[in-house]
């Protein structure tokens, strides 16, 4: 009923989009409110720990089926979903200039949101793939809808590419996972996990779906360069939800398949690397947008390491994190719009005293930017506690070590996070004032209402605590812990003081941290490998192409004929049935004809000029039509008539365009083409000679024959067959013939125009 | 194009005769020796002949329709027939046999297959049409690249 009701969005907005203007983003809205309004009916019920499910059978057959399910886990995304949701399109009302295209935009991001909710709620591992492709694509259509901009579309190509590769590797896994498990059933499964090597290559592909989704180091490089999306898009698909889908994943198979071997070290190792390579790189971004994508790297990072650790605490943590992040980030995302479209740019250099010019914004971007550095008594700090409480043991030496990468990463957190709130609000480059107006009231009211909530909860955690709890409780995770403020003095406060002491360094330094970043030598980055891969790639296949396709008409002829005997030809020689008796002929005048037949074909191969072979062609065609009526087929005979006499006109036409004669051909191609004809003409020789012998079974005329008058009352058989028995092959024949010939005319009209048209 | 005044009046006076002959094979197609498609075909090569009489010109005189409309309404026809029995309830891939014929109706076999025939004529027309124009437009590909370049 959710998964409609954004369908008939979908359906209904690009219509009203003309009327509305950029009010078309507040209809739009009323979609995730009502969301938002069922999900928190359901809540109660769900934060006992029961669960919804609704099924309906679709291909049975390959264990195909919509089992929707929502439990506490489901229900947190489905909070973030249509939450941020909300916010993003009441935002978009005032970001989108009026634009006849914003119908699209609005009704690819309401397609968006239901595929997002689909993937949660799905319990089915083929639906969830399906639903999870849903989101590459309209995260693709959304990417590049700016769609006259060269780099939006080949940022939106960047991303469909790695996250379509990661996809697919991924539905690979699912399908190991579900044949070894023997269902589909996303629950079912992970209360039987099936174990082995096949399962460890599954988990694997799985793996490489998640990480890419959640651009993850190595395949992050996609995720900066979407920020040629427009900034609500970004909002939403890069803070909130789609990049989140690798983490809903992760956390969904970490608690069951978190100790096979291959899991952990490429879960954390990826996490790792992403947290501090993201972190790295968002200190030296100038692009307030692309800070924050780093920073979102970053952030995922963390994600990612908590959920795919799979322990209680660590899952727990995860799941306050999601929501914390969720609101701080959208909140700075939706920040950089409003600056951007007041202020008509995104570079922190060139941005002046924009606190004098929007004091409010202000304020709720440095309570956003503040809980993004972890920084008490906000929500991101409370996220950040149970962070460090999940991911450090001291009884295990390498849980010390990511302890301290952690730590590590939160500090370059709150550098980056000051990097921003100063970089947009404070002091710039001394220079021209520019003109800012002050942007109105419900613009920035988006960004309060996530400032206000992080505040809130961070206050008083206890009004999130059921959530999260019930998330994490439906992960099989029953933490000792809870949502709180206050732990009392303990390592995770000392660790998160520790951080927040770096960071300050780390702003302290930020002028001379930045200069050292930029004399070091530039890495190969990411980016640099993807541009290499798919120029590579192409070029490959121009190379291929150019093999396999050399533009010789007598060499794709010979490839196909040779393959055609030759595979037939191994089967009939490993078995091979010679008839009992051999007729020559059964007829005298069958005999006759035969030889014109033979006779004529002969001739037109040794002909110099194209018309004459064309006419003896036609001769042996007719002698073809002559042997069905001997067959007693008058209506191949009938057919094959009309055929020929209607090809012979086709080829006067075609020569009209050709010279007359034939190019001279040189002895050694003449003698290979002749080859070529006999081992062919020999092969279809025998090989009718021996499938007419070996049948086996009755044929099936016989059935058609009796068949034909009774159920489809005609008495011509092949006609019966064609219309009535084999009806839908012949449907399917007439149009495949309608969209070839449709085809062949375009490219000679095309050809024609080309040569007309090109001076 | 130079025209010989006996082909065009022979062409013109046959015209007709082929188009009811095909016609003719249409409809008895489902009993004898014929059906859409050959029917299709003997049309398209009436519409041949009056191209070797006259030029596509006199192709389009008689054949008003565009190419890809017959194409469409044929294809259309076909889809519409096979779509009918699932519209009133049947299945459309098993039954097709068992719905697609109606019962007889007087001494007149007609059934609903006759339609889909019908269809498959129009397309394999359509397709002659098509070729007869694409190739049979006056070649006037070299005059024009002198004009042009």
């Amino acid at each position: 009923m959710l998964l409609a009701a954004h369908l008939l969005g979908v359906a209904v907005l690009p219509a009203v989009a003309r009327r509305l203007g950029s009010r078309v983003f507040l209809a739009g809205a009323i979609v995730p409110a009502a969301v938002l309004v069922w999900a928190a009916v359901q809540a109660p019920s769900i934060a006992d720990g029961g669960s919804l499910v609704q099924a309906v059978e679709w291909v049975p057959g390959l264990g195909l089926d919509l089992r929707l399910r929502l439990d506490g886990f489901a229900l947190l995304f489905v909070f973030l979903i249509s939450g941020i949701g909300l916010a993003v399109f009441v935002y978009s009302r005032w970001y989108m200039r009026t634009d006849p295209a914003n119908g699209r935009l609005a009704a690819t991001l309401l397609a968006f949101a239901g595929a997002m909710i689909g993937l949660v709620v799905s319990d089915n591992l083929l639906a969830l793939f399906v639903f999870w492709e849903l989101t590459t694509v309209t995260s693709f259509l959304l990417i590049g809808s700016q769609d006259t901009d060269a780099d939006a579309r080949s940022a939106a190509l960047q991303a469909l590419l790695t996250t379509g590769v990661g996809g697919l590797a991924m539905l690979a896994g699912f399908i190991l996972l579900g044949l070894q498990a023997g269902t589909f059933t996303l629950s079912e499964l992970l209360a039987k996990p099936p174990s082995g090597v096949v399962t460890s290559v599954a988990l694997v592909l799985v793996l490489a779906g998640a990480l890419t989704k959640s651009a993850q180091v190595p395949f992050h490089s996609w995720l900066p360069r979407a920020m040629a999306a427009p900034t609500p898009v970004s909002a939403y698909l890069h803070s909130a939800t789609m990049v989140k889908a690798g983490v809903f994943v992760i956390a969904r198979f970490a608690p069951v398949f978190g100790e096979v071997a291959v899991w952990r070290p490429i879960v954390v190792t990826a996490g790792l690397a992403s947290m501090f390579v993201g972190g790295y790189r968002a200190l030296r971004q100038h692009d307030l947008k692309l800070l924050l994508a780093f920073g979102t790297v970053s952030q995922l990072g963390l994600l990612v390491v908590l959920f795919g650790l799979g322990t209680p605490q660590a899952t727990f943590a995860g799941c306050a994190l999601l929501l914390a992040h969720a609101a701080f980030k959208a909140g700075l995302f939706l920040t950089v719009g409003v600056v951007d479209h007041q202020a008509k740019t995104r570079d922190l250099r060139l941005l002046d005293g924009m606190a004098r010019k929007m004091p409010a914004l202000s304020v709720a971007a440095g309570i956003c930017a503040a809980s993004m550095a972890g920084v008490p008594p906000l929500l991101g700090f409370v996220a950040k506690e149970l962070a460090l409480e999940g991911v450090v043991a001291p009884d295990a030496p390498q849980r010390v070590l990511i302890g301290a990468l952690v730590v590590v990463g939160a500090m370059l957190t709150v550098a980056y996070s000051a990097r921003f709130q100063l970089g947009a609000f404070g002091r710039g480059r001394p220079g021209p004032d520019r003109p800012v107006d002050r942007p109105p009231r419900p613009f920035v009211a988006p960004v309060a209402i996530l400032a206000a909530i992080t505040v809130v909860c961070g206050l008083f955690p206890a009004t999130l605590d059921w959530l999260v709890q019930a998330a994490a409780g439906s992960l099989g995770a029953v933490p000792d812990s809870y949502l709180a403020l206050w732990h009392g003095v303990n390592l995770p406060l000392l660790l998160s003081a520790v951080s927040l002491a770096g960071g300050a360094v780390l702003i302290a330094v930020r002028a001379r941290l930045e200069a050292a970043q930029d004399a070091m030598p530039t890495v190969p980055s990411a980016d640099r490998a993807y541009d290499g891969l798919v120029d590579g790639l192409l070029r490959r296949a121009a190379d291929a192409t150019g093999l396999m396709q050399n533009g010789s008409l007598p060499v794709y002829l010979a490839v196909i004929l040779l393959t055609v005997v030759t595979v037939p030809a191994a089967a009939l020689l490993l078995d091979p049935r010679w008839p009992q008796a051999l007729a020559l002929a059964h007829t005298p005048l069958q005999g006759f004809v035969g030889a014109v037949a033979a006779v004529a074909a002969i001739v037109a191969c040794r002909q110099g000029r194209r018309f004459s072979a064309v006419l003896l062609l036609g001769v042996v065609g007719y002698a073809m039509a002559g042997l069905f009526v001997i067959h007693g087929a008058p209506d191949l005979a009938l057919t094959q008539l009309v055929i020929e006499t209607l090809l012979v006109v086709v080829f006067m036409l075609v020569l009209r365009r050709l010279p007359d004669e034939f190019p001279p051909r040189n002895r050694h191609s003449s003698l290979v083409a002749a080859s070529v004809a006999l081992v062919v003409a020999a092969f279809v020789f025998v090989f009718s000679l021996l499938s007419t012998a070996s049948r086996s079974t009755p044929p099936v005329s016989d059935a058609y024959l009796e068949r034909a008058q009774p159920e489809a009352g005609g008495r011509n058989v092949v006609n019966v067959v064609l219309v009535d028995f084999r009806g839908l092959d012949t449907l399917g024949e007439i149009t495949v013939l309608a969209v070839a010939a449709v085809g062949v005319v375009m490219l000679v009209r095309g050809r024609r125009h080309e040569d007309v048209g090109q001076p | 194009m130079k025209r010989s005044v006996i082909l065009d009046r022979c062409v013109r006076a046959e015209f007709h005769t082929l188009v009811l002959i095909s016609l003719f094979l249409l409809f008895a197609g489902h009993n004898q020796p014929g059906g859409g498609f050959v029917g299709g075909l003997v049309a398209g090569a009436a519409l041949g002949l009056r191209f070797l009489a006259g030029g596509i010109d006199e192709v389009q005189q008689a054949a008003r329709f565009h190419p890809f409309a017959i194409i469409g309404a044929g294809l259309l026809l076909g889809a519409a027939t096979a779509l009918v029995p699932l519209a009133i309830g049947d299945q459309l891939l098993r039954s097709a046999k068992a719905t697609v014929d109606l019962p007889v109706v007087g001494s007149v076999h007609l059934s609903s297959s006759l339609v889909f025939d019908a269809g498959v004529y129009l397309v394999v027309v359509g397709l002659v049409l098509l070729m007869l124009r694409a190739l049979g437009e006056p070649d006037d590909g070299g005059s024009d690249r002198e004009v042009v370049g």
